[in-house]
């Protein structure tokens, strides 16, 4: 193995009760960043939670910088260097922004909770708020800043842009770019295509429950019949 | 000269006082009841056995050393240590399960009981307490009372400001709300949550078995007391709403007065006022009046 696969997915299963959704997914990821796109239900948040620890694995490995992490417990698998940014942001209502960023800036690295301010000045305003009475977008600015202080070798981003107002998604496209450019790992599940494209060159398509299809952002931007089978959408609608 | 009227003011200020110390009581086993059931979603039905454990054990060091506060810290330290065995080596291991570890805590509380009965018999202990508080206090309206009752107030407000200082100007207290809010997250931010679950389980436990000792002194020791310990926990977290301390302290003062004057001025129906405030929270609000919709 290559010592640039920093998350290598391998025939991955999982289910939730009787139900299978994740068949066999296998995938890998670098410092070059991938995004993975489908429809909803097709199995991409179970991904990040099963690569998290957070849903049980039913069979099938994960390893981070070429260490098995199947079987461990969440923290452990985040201590390897995974940030995580989950679906809906899951911010804490009951801790400031401020303190959000304490919680995690605990290692040594190129991020500080000072760098972050500068990044984010709309947090650094708001740092005595409470993580209940942030708007989505800086939720989101802030469950991404929270993951940026564990100075992860790579981050997992599920749905960033979900919800958000048009001028925001852009911003947080920005900061992605922003990110990638910084050496860390992106893996972006992303249902905004335009947003995938802008930040991942390497696209991964999921459909029921695996990796359907590997492509390009330049190649699947193109074939407008491949988005209509994959995504149920076509870029002329945007 | 003493009129009707002040008859019944001064009664009123002794239930009033009355209320406010049983609050007090019922507020610090309530408090690491709520704490426990907030962060790891146990219902802790051992939470009543911890209390009387509790309190026993402090009277057991208290008859030995003489020292009421050796014993009120040695029954905490002893139950923390337990509450810390308890996460460790059963609820652990049923992470995620709430019905099987509220069965497994049932069955604790259980075989507790019958042990407690079997060494320290069916009657009843009192914990001495230093005798400047056998002393009465003369207090506007209510004339004399007890010191004993009013080191309950002190006692409680003490644990609720410690408590309060501890989960808003600490780190530890950081993680616990962290954890509070979605205990999942909190981990996959790299935060080893199966120990804070062991740490909050002691402070919790420890706050029960101190209370116990608190409340063998100013009360007394009984078996039966673990589970009336339970049932006012319960009711005042259902009240207050589940993790949160502020709750805890609102639930505490509303069960506690609405039982005290209950039985003082309408003594038929003294035990249906309890269960009328919870019957209107569970339908207004029925995540507790602190409480967050969850």
């Amino acid at each position: 193995m290559s010592t640039e696969t920093l998350l290598a997915v391998d025939d991955l299963h999982v289910f939730y009760g009787a139900s299978h959704v994740l068949h066999g997914v296998s995938l890998e990821a670098g410092t070059e960043p991938v995004a993975i796109v489908g429809r909803n239900g097709m199995g991409k948040t179970t991904l990040c939670k099963a690569v998290m620890g957070l849903v049980p694995a039913r069979s099938g490995s994960i390893q981070v910088r070429g260490r098995a992490v199947t079987g461990l417990r969440p923290y452990q698998i985040a201590r390897t260097g995974l940030g995580y940014v989950p679906q809906g942001r899951r911010v804490f209502p009951s801790l400031s922004v401020e303190e959000h960023l304490l919680l995690t800036a605990r290692t040594r690295g190129r991020w500080t909770i000072e760098r972050i301010y500068e990044i984010f000045p709309r947090l650094a305003e708001r740092r005595s708020n409470g993580g209940g009475a942030l708007s989505g977008g800086e939720q989101q600015m802030l469950a991404i800043a929270r993951a940026l202080l564990l100075n992860p070798s790579l981050l997992i981003m599920d749905e960033p842009t979900e919800g958000l107002a048009p001028v925001v998604v852009n911003q947080v496209t920005e900061i992605l770019k922003a990110i990638r450019s910084e050496g860390v790992g992106l893996v972006l599940v992303e249902q905004n295509f335009a947003v995938a494209t802008a930040v991942a060159e390497r696209l991964l398509v999921m459909m029921n429950g695996t990796v359907a299809l590997e492509t390009t952002a330049s190649a699947l931007s193109r074939d407008e019949d491949l988005q209509r089978r994959y995504l149920g959408v076509s870029s002329h609608a945007h | 000269m003493e009129t009707l009227l002040d008859i019944n003011w001064r009664l009123f200020a002794v239930v009033t006082l009355n209320g406010l110390t049983l609050a007090s009581l019922y507020f610090i086993v309530a408090s690491g009841f709520t704490l426990i059931f907030g962060l790891m979603r146990i219902i802790n039905m051992a939470h009543g056995s911890i209390y009387l454990l509790g309190g026993y054990i402090g009277y057991e060091v208290g008859a030995a050393t003489g020292n009421w506060l050796v014993a009120l810290l040695v029954a905490g330290a002893v139950m923390a240590l337990a509450g810390a065995a308890l996460q460790i080596a059963i609820f652990g291991w049923m992470q995620g399960q709430d019905l099987r570890q509220a069965l497994a805590s049932i069955g604790i509380s259980i075989v507790a009981a019958d042990q407690m009965l079997a060494y320290w018999g069916g009657s009843t202990y009192q914990v001495d307490l230093p005798s400047y508080f056998s002393s009465f206090v003369s207090i506007p309206l209510a004339g004399g009372y007890s010191a004993a009752r009013l080191l309950l107030i002190g006692l409680a407000v003490i644990v609720g400001v410690g408590l309060w200082v501890v989960l808003n100007r600490t780190r530890i207290g950081m993680l616990i709300r962290a954890g509070v809010d979605d205990r999942d997250m909190l981990e996959a931010l790299g935060k080893n949550v199966p120990v804070i679950f062991v740490g909050v389980f002691a402070i919790g436990a420890g706050l029960a078995g101190m209370a116990g000792v608190v409340g063998g002194s100013v009360l007394s020791l009984s078996p039966g007391e673990d589970a009336r310990y339970l049932l006012s926990s319960l009711i005042v977290v259902i009240v207050g709403g589940m993790g949160s301390i502020p709750g805890a302290a609102v639930g505490a003062l509303l069960v506690a007065m609405a039982e005290t004057y209950g039985l003082a001025y309408t003594p038929t129906y003294g035990v249906v006022y309890t269960f009328a405030i919870m019957v209107a929270v569970l339908a207004f609000r029925p995540q507790g009046l602190m409480g967050r919709a969850v």
